[in-house]
């Protein structure tokens, strides 16, 4: 299940559907990782585009990637703005075994992190400023630079 | 014709073009001042599917999307 939000997260009332969600799938483990927007160089907030049509499919693979060790994932990301402590990011795994979902959680987050089409911003006197400093060109970018 | 959209931070319209492959896309990209802080960086997908070639067959109707470099979380 892939979530895109306008603005800031409702934290505690999606982690509470999704446990429910799953209170009877016989999972054993649930592991949610939260991600919240810190106070840093003066920031107001952040704020994020999504390409929806291939983080989608960013997702759907990752789900059958799982799938065989009879884990599944959630995830939520905010489109828009988001303030200082609030929350922009959850992805959570639900597993049998807790060293499973562990170890899908980590990968998932990195892979995240390196692939998902998002764009964030830093919101400073109201203004949208690029992150570019702390941004990863996808694996395969750059291919229009080759000489042909 | 093609269409070359430009995703995320680039804030540049949509583009059409006659193109065969990505090679042609390439070419014309390059000739545009606007794109030089970009196109070394950026992933490409054609119909919504990230290519790895400038090879790549491109048909009437295509869409070519230009993906910067990205942060979410």
């Amino acid at each position: 299940m892939l979530e895109l939000h306008e603005g800031a997260l409702n934290v505690p009332e999606i982690l509470t559907r999704w446990y429910a969600q799953e209170s009877t799938s016989n999972y054993g483990a649930y592991i949610p990782f939260v991600g919240t927007v810190r106070a840093e160089d003066g920031i107001e907030g952040l704020s994020f585009d999504v390409y929806e049509p291939i983080l989608n499919s960013w997702f759907d693979a990752w789900v059958a990637k799982v799938a065989p060790l009879g884990a599944t994932l959630k995830m939520a990301h905010s489109q828009g703005d988001v303030l200082v402590h609030e929350s922009s990011y959850i992805a959570a795994v639900f597993s049998p075994k807790r060293r499973v979902a562990l170890e899908i959680i980590e990968q998932f987050v990195e892979d995240f992190k390196a692939s998902a089409p998002i764009w964030k911003y830093d919101l400073i006197n109201g203004e949208r400023i690029y992150a570019r400093e702390r941004s990863t060109a996808i694996a395969g970018a750059g291919i229009l630079g080759v000489k042909s | 014709m093609i269409t070359v959209e430009f995703l995320g931070p680039i804030k540049k319209p949509v583009l059409t073009m006659e193109a065969s492959t990505l090679h042609d896309v390439a070419r014309v990209l390059k000739e545009d001042a606007q794109m030089g802080q970009w196109i070394e960086s950026c992933a490409v997908a054609v119909n919504d599917t990230l290519v790895a070639s400038l090879d790549t067959v491109l048909k009437d109707g295509d869409k070519v999307s230009l993906l910067p470099p990205v942060c979410g979380g």
